[in-house]
């Protein structure tokens, strides 16, 4: 859908049909953590997309359908593991990208890969180069990754931000999950507890994040692979006595 | 080397299925001042015999930084091995700005070898007259490849490249196997050794070899003239000191008989003389 932009736009005149200027079917938050020597991911399935058509050429920001098994994390290679949140086309885009990048990593046959590290920078290097072109792919990014014993978790933002953390998200979770993980994320954790973290952080993410959905994956890096778990959803809880009767303490006429 | 009617371009093939151009450019390497590399588990370490225009000038530089865990030494045209350096830091520095990670040694060599290759089929163009060590560090470990001027590329533990090298290829052939698990220390010492193989007699001096190492935990570097005269001073200390019928020293026992314009001790210089020499 070609949108047009009026004559004297600062971005110039040139044709604006290919480029991102707002983006269309989106994910929401990806949220990972370091635990051991090892990485977990988690990020629900959900995709929503925008209501097509404009007035005085402003996006609709209301929802307009949803999409509920949208894979939103990926393996990439022998060692990292990719979530993204944004538009999910985009998101299609650089795993291609990915794909050639490990497909000629892999035809050279020599012993050498490229690990997690090498891949972000690789990510890094492309969200910011694309943003130089006002041309963003609209993605935050998290990549994970074990090689070597080492674990390595960082992410990216749309316009090239990047950095390594014990524990990263996007989106919604850096303001609902990170607090979480700021106070009770530890070196040591098991994998049990990695996942009721995980699966707190997401749970708070459903409860107040309108485009999450309740069908959340979670993944796991070793030095072995990637793990993508089945699907599954979260208990939740609204029998609480304020929803039963909201009016119940308000005094007034409204 | 004889003339040939099949040798005019690198694109035409003789009868026996040779590419004389490229064999020519082999040639080149072989006339350059000789080059050495050797490599334990952890450490490589490249050494050459510089050699200058006349007295007045300076000496050629034949070891260049490739990165902070590659190095090159060259034989042959130093001006096409100076112009290779350069293709070579340029894919080290645009793979470490692209990944923040070293370039596999295993990795550029190839393209090196590929961007060889193409002068080998291209009528406009001619093979390069280099030969070059390439020493580098990666995730797998120590490494050192020859590239030559035909594109073949190959891996050695150790290697001598340019004039007079066979003496010093010797040399590393008897020692090769104990090189894996050699300490660094005693790599510089048998690159330096292999490089007086080359010099057949002449005078060993720091002024004209140059050694460079790189190893794990060490960036790639090339060793100060001081340094190196210390280690040439050290072995032939010790040849002196010590019996003369053992074998790498009996060949110092032979230079401790010609001029001495180094060691200390001038004294014990003539009783050498009459040590038997293993060559």
């Amino acid at each position: 859908m070609a949108l047009k932009l009026p004559q004297n736009s600062l971005l110039g005149s040139q044709s604006d049909s290919q480029r991102t200027l707002y983006p269309y079917v989106t994910g929401t938050s990806v949220v990972a953590l370091k635990y051991k020597d090892r990485i977990l991911m988690a990020a629900d399935m959900g995709g929503q997309q925008l209501a097509l058509g404009s007035i005085d050429l402003k996006p609709f920001s209301y929802v307009h359908m949803r999409y509920k098994s949208v894979e939103r994390m990926k393996p990439i290679g022998k060692h990292s593991l990719l979530g993204a949140s944004g538009e999910i086309s985009d998101f299609q885009e650089i795993l291609r990208y990915l794909n050639e990048l490990i497909l000629y990593d892999n035809m050279w046959d020599d012993g050498n890969s490229l690990g997690p590290k090498e891949v972000h920078n690789y990510l890094t290097r492309v969200m910011y180069n694309r943003r130089n072109k006002f041309n963003p792919l609209w993605n935050s990014l998290v990549l994970g990754g074990v090689k070597n014993g080492n674990k390595y978790l960082g992410t990216v933002s749309m316009i090239g931000v990047n950095f390594k953390d014990n524990h990263v998200a996007t989106g919604f979770g850096n303001h609902l999950a990170q607090p979480i993980l700021r106070q009770e994320w530890h070196e040591n954790l098991s994998f049990e507890d990695g996942v009721k973290l995980l699966e707190k952080c997401m749970r708070v993410l459903l409860y107040c994040d309108r485009s999450a959905v309740n069908k959340l994956q979670i993944a796991k890096i070793t030095e072995e692979g990637v793990t993508i778990h089945q699907p599954y959803s979260l208990k939740t809880y609204w029998e609480f006595s304020t929803f039963e009767n909201p009016a119940q303490g308000a005094i007034g006429s409204w | 080397m004889f003339r040939n009617q099949y040798d005019t371009d690198v694109t035409t093939w003789s009868p026996a299925g040779r590419l004389f151009q490229v064999e020519y450019a082999m040639e080149a390497v072989k006339q350059g001042s000789a080059a050495i590399g050797l490599r334990s588990k952890t450490h490589v370490v490249l050494g050459c015999v510089n050699k200058a225009n006349s007295e007045l000038s300076s000496h050629q530089k034949k070891i260049f930084k490739v990165d902070d865990h590659i190095g090159v030494a060259i034989a042959g045209l130093t001006a096409d091995g100076r112009v290779l350096s350069r293709y070579m830091r340029n894919e080290c520095i645009n793979y470490s700005f692209t990944y923040e990670s070293p370039l596999p040694v295993g990795r550029l060599v190839v393209q090196l070898a590929d961007k060889a290759q193409v002068c080998t089929q291209r009528s406009w163009k001619r093979p390069y007259g280099v030969g070059l060590l390439v020493a580098g560090l990666d995730e797998s470990g120590a490494h050192l490849y020859y590239n030559c001027p035909s594109g073949n590329y190959f891996e050695y533990q150790a290697f001598a490249i340019g004039s007079r090298s066979q003496a010093a290829k010797t040399y590393l052939e008897r020692r090769f196997e104990n090189f894996t698990d050699s300490s660094r220390d005693d790599l510089v010492k048998d690159a330096i050794t292999a490089i007086r193989e080359t010099l057949q007699g002449e005078t060993l001096k720091s002024s004209i070899c140059t050694i460079a190492v790189v190893g794990v935990g060490e960036p790639f570097h090339v060793l100060d003239q001081g340094t190196v005269q210390q280690i040439i001073d050290t072995f032939e200390i010790a040849a002196e000191q010590e019996d003369p019928a053992t074998e790498p020293d009996a060949a110092t026992g032979q230079e401790a008989a010609t001029e001495q314009g180094t060691a200390a001790d001038q004294g014990g210089s003539t009783d050498e003389g009459a040590a038997p020499m293993d060559i």
